[in-house]
């Protein structure tokens, strides 16, 4: 098996705070941190290109030492084959924007008169052309972002991060450029590296995804592994699921006292169950057939979610439900009030805690 | 309507409690200006500006401030860089110290450059051995002794514009392969220009105003060492009106080049 083309262990410790993130890329790889705001994706990236020293751990590139603080080796951010994409661009605001663009080929020693050649051809691919003679102050936010992208490519970097580059776009905008970063992400031949807390921008670019909370991974895979099976809440709420722990026994999954629900595979010990709001349904009275996915809760809030009423659900289990408002009428849902809850179990996923 | 009037009144209403020391300062600050204009012999105007003595020390005020702004400009943005991106022991002593010939009184500064750069002096003598260079009493003494005084104003403005400027620019500028040096000239000098504009005219002006430090450390030869504020104070003991005269050729200078940097650079509203 060749070694991935990124290869780092990072472990960075700031005030109160430790990252201690494995991180291995191959070459035409896409790979996105997600994590809450505050879990450390930005340190990571910081981290990779060089911005903040490791504290322990280490960091290769295409077979290069770029950090290692036991054997006192750190490559400084201007030598290493690395090209960022900053949150808010950061764009130099007194050159145009082909100037912005040129900045990293004439620092590699092309001529002035090569680097602006190439800061053309990036900006043209780019679709930028009309724009290369603006500064920065006088783009729209999406193309802001596409000559970031191209001042990042034109210095064709082994190692491409984007830190939250979707992020400072209006809802309109995002699409598009979301749709462009996927096809030029795609065309880029080294690794790259999406830090982002939007799981949809993880889900469009990235070929895999590292969810990190509190500093640590706790969770990776490809998109279909994450999104249907959660192993946090934070990622369980971000693709939207119910995540509940339980111990399994065969064909059951016990939950909480006297509730259990079933389970397709066979399953033993201690196993994550998920399910998603909309396969939860809400009883006034206990219902009949003595239903053993059945459980006693009480309305703990209830607000709109698309268009249905999103239920957040406590006492045996804290789980959310989707209602339509015409059941929430017949419900007279108010916080407070008891019901009963039944999942179906064709909805119901589990699989073990255990990796 | 009355409810309207009274409310648009009151959101600009100034409290009497500000406005009047506000009218008695600006009255404070004008005042000798205008007496200066009242007591100018503008009859004989035109004889006593082209006087020989006039121009000559108007070109040497404007050529040795000129001069001496170049010198803090050289020294005192790196200076003032260190000062805002770089992180050492004793920044805050350093920080006190460059600060310390604002509240230094100017011949006080001189008597010191004197001791350091004077023929007897550590450095002086030094120079004077080595290289038959003298500093005290001359042109080049004048240039010192300005630069000594204006070279805070030009190191504290430009400080300040170093740390309002987002460092990350300077970091973008590093993952795009820009050394510490390179970053400085292409990154950071173009993005503080305004400030160091800014700073360079504080400087100039300081400079220009300069008395107490050149008198002391440069003498006061005509011609050579003889600026526009040591003109005046010359002239005020023999010929008042030939330094009222003077006085109205330094202001003038000072106020145009000022007015016409400020809108540039400076960026009032």
């Amino acid at each position: 098996m060749t070694p991935p083309l990124l290869d780092g262990h990072l472990v960075v410790d700031r005030a109160g705070f430790r990252l201690d993130v494995r991180l291995r890329v191959a070459a035409g790889e896409v790979v996105a941190l997600l994590g809450p705001n505050g879990a450390g994706k930005t340190t990571a990236l910081r981290a990779l290109a060089g911005l903040h020293p490791l504290t322990a751990g280490w960091l290769r590139l295409g077979g290069v030492e770029l950090d290692r603080p036991d054997a006192r080796r750190f490559v400084p951010p201007e030598r290493r084959p690395v090209g960022v994409v900053f949150q808010d661009y950061l764009l130099f605001p007194h050159l145009s924007a082909r100037d912005n663009v040129a900045f990293g080929p004439r620092r590699q020693g092309l001529s002035r008169r090569a680097a602006r050649q190439r800061a053309a051809d990036w900006l043209d691919r780019l679709g930028l052309a009309e724009q290369a003679g603006r500064r920065p102050g006088q783009l729209s936010g999406g193309q802001a972002q596409r000559v970031a992208l191209a001042r990042a490519l034109a210095v064709h970097p082994t190692l491409l991060l984007l830190d939250e580059p979707l992020a400072a776009l209006d809802a309109g905008t995002r699409l598009d450029v979301r749709a462009q970063l996927h096809h030029h992400l795609t065309d880029h031949a080294g690794a790259a590296v999406l830090v982002t807390h939007d799981p949809l921008d993880a889900l469009a670019l990235a070929d895999r995804l590292v969810v990190v909370e509190d500093g640590r991974v706790v969770q990776e895979g490809d998109a279909a592994t994450v999104t249907t099976r959660p192993r946090t809440d934070y990622v369980a709420r971000l693709v939207g699921l119910n995540l509940h722990r339980g111990r399994a026994d065969g064909r059951r999954v016990r939950l909480a006292d006297g509730f259990a629900v079933p389970t397709a595979d066979r399953l033993d010990g201690d196993a994550f169950v998920v399910f998603p709001p909309t396969a939860v349904t809400l009883h006034p009275d206990r219902p009949g057939g003595d239903a053993p996915h059945t459980w006693p809760a009480t309305v703990a809030g209830v607000h709109r979610h698309g268009d249905h009423l999103r239920v957040r659900l406590t006492g045996l289990l804290d789980t959310a439900a989707d209602v339509t408002p015409a059941v929430a009428a017949g419900l007279r849902l108010l916080p407070g009030q008891q019901v009963w809850a039944s999942v179906a179990a064709g909805d119901v996923g589990a699989y073990p805690v255990g990796p | 309507m009355t409810a309207s009037t009274r409310r648009r009144g009151t959101g600009q209403r100034v409290p009497v409690a500000l406005l009047v020391p506000a009218a008695l300062g600006l009255l404070f600050l004008v005042l000798p200006l205008g007496g200066l204009l009242l007591r100018t012999p503008w009859t004989s105007l035109g004889p006593r500006l082209t006087a020989p003595g006039v121009l000559t020390a108007l070109r040497l005020s404007v050529q040795c401030a000129t001069l001496a702004t170049l010198l803090c400009l050289t020294l005192g943005v790196p200076l003032a860089w260190l000062l805002a991106r770089v992180e050492f022991p004793g920044r805050r002593l350093v920080r006190a110290l460059v600060t310390v010939p604002l509240v230094l009184p100017p011949v006080v500064g001189g008597v010191a450059l004197l001791l350091v750069f004077g023929r007897r002096g550590p450095i002086g003598g030094w120079l004077d051995a080595t290289f038959g260079v003298t500093l005290p009493f001359t042109t080049t003494g004048v240039v010192l002794a300005e630069a000594f005084v204006a070279m805070p104003f030009l190191i504290i403005a430009v400080e300040g514009a170093l740390r309002g400027v987002d460092h990350r620019y300077e970091e973008a500028a590093a993952t795009l392969g820009a050394n510490r040096w390179t970053t400085f000239t292409r990154v950071t000098l173009p993005l503080v220009a305004p400030g160091v504009a800014a700073g360079a005219v504080l400087c100039w002006a300081r400079a220009l105003g300069e008395f107490g430090a050149t008198i002391t450390f440069a003498g006061n030869y005509p011609g050579r060492t003889q600026t526009m504020p040591l003109a005046v104070y010359l002239a005020l003991e023999t010929d008042l009106e030939a330094a009222v005269v003077l006085s109205l050729v330094l202001l003038t200078v000072s106020v145009v080049i000022l007015a016409g940097l400020r809108d540039r650079w400076i960026g009032g509203p």
